[in-house]
């Protein structure tokens, strides 16, 4: 509905977090990455030509606490893309359990639609491989050990560009 | 996930990211943002909607031929089928304020336990 409002429509993530854990009586709150200049490389060639990549922040593995409670494994990994997976591990992760599932990989790691659009030509190819960097408190540790991994995953694949998803 | 994308981009190699929490990403701030107004969880279509799917997945890949410059963010129209997410997520009120803060001392004690236990 086209109605005035009073504030933003979308939420914010960053004042909602903040709040639910300060009412848990975390006080220091988190400090979310914030950057003024943006990196940017243009598409080279054109999309018909390139082998796309994908990224994912949700696990491969899934192991069991001492008292039967699933944990996800957050382990760098590449897995083939073909077979596409038919399920990946989210429940470490941050999202909205109450309101969806993610019972589809292709919700949040478009697989077979990517693979679709190579069948179709629209891309050159879908890299045989995905990448998996299930999200990391810290961000020294994306920064100097997971992005370095993802970079080097992609190239080995002759990856031409990426599309990133955070569930 | 953004963090990701700007090494990638710093690196030579093209990226769109694709998500749901727009101020995280806008905050760290990336090349190319699919932006789709959802509960977290489905940055890339509702599940079981395969042509969601595919229609989101193209608008990152027109993204990434069309981006002539960082910071672009583009909506994409699709809308959840009520709002009631909004405010539910991670909510607090006078109605849940003392089981937040009965949970939070809890998992503390549990974690300073563990770590007693390692030690």
């Amino acid at each position: 509905m086209d109605l005035p409002l009073t504030h933003r429509s979308y939420v914010s993530y960053i004042d909602r977090s903040r709040e639910y854990y300060a009412a848990q009586g975390y006080d220091r709150p988190y400090a979310w990455a914030h950057h003024d200049d943006v990196p940017f490389t243009p598409l080279g060639n054109p999309l018909s030509g390139c082998r796309i990549g994908l990224v994912t922040t949700a696990a491969r593995t899934q192991r069991t606490d001492m008292i039967g409670a699933p944990l996800m494994l957050r382990e760098l990994y590449a897995q083939p893309a073909d077979p596409p997976p038919a399920r990946l591990f989210t429940d470490g992760l941050f999202w909205d359990k109450q309101a969806t599932d993610t019972d589809d990989v292709d919700s949040f790691l478009p697989v077979n639609r990517l693979a679709e659009y190579a069948a179709g030509g629209r891309i050159g190819s879908a890299s045989p491989r995905f990448y998996g960097v299930p999200t990391d408190y810290s961000q020294s540790r994306t920064r100097e050990q997971a992005a370095p991994q993802i970079l080097e995953w992609c190239r080995e694949d002759g990856v031409d560009a990426v599309l990133l998803a955070g569930l | 996930m953004s963090l990701v994308s700007r090494h990638l981009e710093a690196n030579g190699i093209p990226t769109a990211v694709m998500g749901s929490a727009r101020d995280i990403v806008e905050e760290c701030g990336v090349a190319r943002f699919v932006f789709t107004d959802f509960p977290l969880g489905n940055p890339c279509g509702k599940p079981r909607d395969p042509r969601m799917q595919r229609a989101i997945v193209g608008i990152a890949l027109t993204l990434l031929e069309r981006a002539w410059m960082p910071r672009i963010t583009v909506q994409t129209p699709f809308r959840w089928e009520n709002d009631a997410w909004r405010d539910n997520f991670m909510r607090v009120d006078d109605g849940n304020r003392e089981a937040l803060a009965r949970a939070g001392e809890e998992r503390r004690r549990s974690q300073a336990a563990a770590k007693a236990k390692v030690r």
